[in-house]
């Protein structure tokens, strides 16, 4: 009943102000597709990009990512940087102005204890925050006044953007959360569904793991947005069928993530209602190096955690490895648009991107003239190179997934080529991401030779991306097979420039030494990078305002998003 | 007869805790992690507080007797207090008020309770499977019926030739296929059931039909194609029967010989086959509910899986269980009403 009294409002609203563009709710209805669906509309509770994403028309974070990776101020006037005094001196303090007269959407101020709400609700020791990493190193917020948030961090932190920056740490109403701190957080159904926010939209109902319906937050701060009066975000299916849903059938306005073929979403285009957008973050598939030995002849402590491997640590075995894949061809059969070569372990912010000589263009001849020149050849004839006598044949593991296994077994032909031995391995993602440290699968035990995924972080600052190539991250019995470092990367140089880089401030030193720790892991065998991944998604062509951004959830703009007469 | 409902039911209980023990155990086994769909920037110490927030480490027995208390106990509870509360058919009892805020069974996925979800799925599968096995009888039975009493006629070989395609094509081909069809080329039909619709008028209502009949049409073809070869079987081990014979020989009419002696006859294990069918209504479709996007039990179920939302999956499970149970049941009662030859006590 309250949904029909809406619509019919929308429909009213419609009808009286055609002709007035800038005003909120005169589009009509906007329909949104998800092929993942939301489950949950509180990010901190589940960290799934399809949740954060459809929360995040709804709560907002007081600073977010444009499309360039730049930060701009969202709920509050501006952001604060050691130049305007917002930041202080020794980098241990980040203090945010609060923009005058927010209101959430229930009418009630928002206010700076809200923010700080926020920061207990998801450090809370028994609430299991997905978004935890957020307020690392944060010792205390506190709120001077109503408006003003001081975040005061343990140590020198160059880059205080972590807490309340991103779609990924929106503020959450402190009246509505007030109960659901800790243990409780699970069983605050109507809380976790309907979040009160500062955001353009208001839930109207929510279907867990099938579809939400919104309407125009009533309080929201600019009175002629948003455009759209209601909003249905399904979710569900498959990307294929939202590509369609989108540019062949014209049903649905956006559709996200179109993880499809080139020739396939070529095919949809032809359907003439909509196109496809793509963006790029810093989304790297690649194929990781185990630095470690996997032999499955070693016991449990010791199959990939001790050092050496038996060849992959040789440069020329590693270096002729890489030049043997042609990536352009990788790029045009498994992304198309939605891809481009990827030669550097940070691709994006183009700042931090490394290079590396040979990295376009495929070159066997080289390869194999590197391998013979090391003095690793076939020497008992049966087609497979050796090294000290042990034969250079390895097991490659990816997950399942039909661009995986394309590539899995084109890389596979061109090794051959130059006189390795591949053998192919695929995983069902559940597994292979699973992190179960019982199951010999996953992508941490690294029980493989070398494996290939992709990985990506948040934000624009890859600090703690880059430290996944320090010794003791390694995944290993002692840590329950967790660790970030998953080729075993280990390097003196490299664990003490990365502790040189969390003491820099200055931008264009950190890009420097970003783009030195970066070539540092490609140049010793850490990993052989392959395609930078962009993200593909598509929109209606009578949907204006849509700018994809990649740094921060896809919905960031939403308010701004219009109808285009037709 | 009596008795021995009684007494079936009685036997079921131990039958159903067995099986939710088997099924809890298997689950516990398999692979995977609640936490594997949480992206990569997520380091592993904060899923591993996420996954303790969840009860995940708990002992195995611990974790089934909670779940079983919440099933067997709690969850009852809500559901009589729905009952007396909100429903028509007992809301002028007084309100029981039995459940005081124990936990309930808490998806991992969206934490809110199971069952609530359960119920919002269920009109959206019962509108779509049931539907298409309403449909699938009406057509099926006369089918069944004439191909038999006409074996080897064309209608019977073009039946037999339908039927072996609805029972090769798996209905993650038909269903793509109808959609490029009807939404694509057509634009017929939309090609995403949206559930949010509400049938208050005749527009509505024509846009649900719209919505649900290509859905209804690929489920209702396969259950076709199975009843309708049970029907033409049944119907031929009657007709070559001593008891035709001397029905034609008395001098009835073909009509009362097909529609009385024959179809009644014949109609015995059909019904046992349908009445064992209808707890797969409401296991829903999963295939068929995924590629239309109808948002039911199937798609919820499936949807779960890949989530390792071992509650979820749990819940429903056991669900399915019961009904099976029940109607195995029903079926073998029923089987004595309409079998005057067989008797349990």
């Amino acid at each position: 009943m309250k949904l029909k009294t809406l619509m019919l409002g929308a429909a009213a609203a419609f009808a009286i102000a055609p002709a007035a563009f800038a005003e909120r709710g005169s589009d009509g209805e906007v329909k949104i597709i998800y092929w993942q669906a939301p489950s949950i509309l509180n990010p901190f509770l589940s960290g799934g990009t399809k949740d954060v994403e459809s929360a995040s028309m709804i709560i907002e974070p007081l600073a977010r990512y444009n499309e360039m990776g730049e930060l701009v101020p969202w709920l509050v006037d501006e952001v604060p940087t050691v130049a305007n005094g917002g930041v202080s001196e020794d980098l241990t303090q980040i203090t945010w102005k609060i923009t005058e007269g927010l209101t959430w959407s229930d009418g009630t101020p928002f206010t700076s204890a809200d923010v700080k709400f926020t920061y207990e609700y998801c450090t809370h020791p028994e609430g299991g925050c997905a978004q935890l990493t957020k307020f690392e190193g944060v010792s205390s917020v506190e709120t001077p006044d109503d408006l003003t948030v001081v975040v005061t961090f343990e140590g020198p932190t160059p880059n205080p953007y972590g807490p309340f920056v991103g779609g990924e740490s929106p503020i959450l109403q402190a009246a509505q959360f007030a109960d659901c701190l800790g243990a409780a957080a699970s069983t605050c159904t109507e809380q976790n569904f309907n979040p009160i926010g500062t955001g353009p939209f208001v839930v109207t109902e929510f279907k867990p793991n099938d579809v939400i319906t919104m309407a125009a937050n009533e309080n929201y701060r600019d009175p002629a947005k948003p455009a759209f009066a209601t909003v249905t975000f399904k979710g569900g299916g498959s990307a294929q069928a939202s590509g369609t849903a989108v540019m062949e059938t014209g049903e649905f306005d956006y559709a996200w993530n179109l993880q499809l073929a080139p020739d396939v979403i070529a095919k949809m285009e032809e359907g003439g209602k909509g196109k496809p957008i793509a963006g790029f973050g810093p989304l790297l598939e690649r194929i990781m190096l185990n630095n470690t030995n996997p032999d499955p002849n070693l016991g449990p402590d010791e199959r990939s955690v001790i050092r050496p491997h038996p060849f992959l640590g040789e440069p020329a075995v590693y270096k002729a490895m890489s030049m043997a894949i042609d990536r352009p061809l990788l790029v045009e059969i498994g992304y198309g648009q939605a891809g481009k070569v990827g030669c550097s372990w940070v691709p994006a912010p183009e700042a931090f991107a490394s290079t590396f000589e040979g990295c376009e263009v495929q070159d066997l001849e080289g390869a194999k003239a590197m391998l013979d020149e090391a003095g690793i050849v076939d020497s008992d004839g049966d087609g497979v190179r050796e090294h000290n006598g042990v034969p250079l044949s390895i097991v490659y593991q990816t997950s399942t997934n039909a661009v995986r296994q394309d590539f899995q077994a084109l890389i596979k032909d061109w090794w051959e080529q130059i006189g390795m031995e591949v053998e192919l391995r695929n995983i069902d993602a559940s597994v292979f991401f699973g992190g179960d440290a019982g199951s010999p699968d996953t992508f941490q035990k690294f029980y493989a030779d070398v494996e290939m995924y992709a990985n990506t972080f948040n934000g624009t600052d890859p600090q703690a991306y880059l430290g996944n190539g320090l010794c003791d991250k390694a995944p290993r019995p002692e840590t329950q097979w967790q660790g970030e470092n998953i080729s075993r990367f280990c390097m003196e140089e490299f664990d003490a420039l990365h502790a040189e880089l969390s003491q820099t401030a200055d931008m264009a030193e950190r890009q420097r030494i970003g783009r030195e720790l970066s070539a540092m892991i490609t140049d010793n065998g850490g990993m052989i990078p392959l395609v930078h991944r962009g993200r593909l998604s598509a929109h209606a062509n009578s949907l204006g305002g849509v700018v994809l951004n990649v740094w921060d959830s896809e919905l960031w703009n939403v308010a701004d998003w219009y109808r285009i007469d037709m | 007869m009596l008795t021995y409902a009684i007494r079936r039911l009685i036997l079921s209980i131990p039958t159903l805790l067995f099986i939710s023990f088997i099924v809890f155990m298997l689950l516990q086994l398999a692979p995977g992690d609640p936490m594997a769909q949480v992206p990569l920037t997520v380091p592993p110490e904060v899923k591993e507080k996420m996954r303790e927030a969840l009860g995940v480490g708990e002992p195995a027995l611990v974790q089934y007797w909670k779940w079983l208390v919440q099933v067997g106990w709690i969850e009852p509870k809500v559901f009589i207090d729905w009952l007396t509360r909100d429903t028509f058919l007992f809301g002028w009892l007084p309100d029981t008020k039995l459940y005081n805020g124990e936990l309930r069974v808490i998806s991992w996925q969206t934490r809110s309770p199971v069952m609530d979800i359960i119920i919002q799925r269920i009109p959206q599968t019962l509108w779509v499977v049931g539907i298409a096995y309403i449909v699938a009888i009406i057509v099926a039975l006369p089918i069944g019926i004439y191909s038999a009493y006409k074996q080897y006629s064309t209608f019977d070989q073009a039946g037999t030739f339908v039927t072996m395609i609805g029972f090769s094509v798996p209905p993650f081909f038909t269903g793509p296929l109808l959609i490029v069809i009807f939404s694509v080329s057509l634009g017929w039909f939309p090609s995403i059931y949206d559930t949010t619709l509400v049938v208050d008028s005749w527009a509505n209502f024509k846009l649900q039909l719209q919505q649900m009949i290509m859905p209804v049409m690929v489920l209702a073809f396969q259950i076709t194609a199975q009843l309708s070869r049970y029907m033409r079987a049944s119907m031929l081990d009657n007709l070559n029967q001593d008891y035709v014979r001397t029905a034609r020989a008395k001098g009835l009419s073909e009509n009362v010989v097909v529609w009385v002696h024959v179809l009644r006859n014949s109609m015995i294990p059909v019904v046992t086959v349908i009445a064992l069918g209808i707890p797969s209504i409401f296991g829903g479709a999963i295939i068929t509910e995924n590629v239309f996007k109808v948002n039911g039990i199937g798609q919820l179920l499936i949807t779960a899986l890949f989530a390792n939302d071992l509650p979820m999956v749990m819940t429903l499970t056991f669900i399915f269980a019961v009904l099976i149970v029940m109607f195995n049941l029903i079926a073998d009662i029923l089987y004595g009403v309409l079998d005057p030859r067989i008797r349990y006590d």
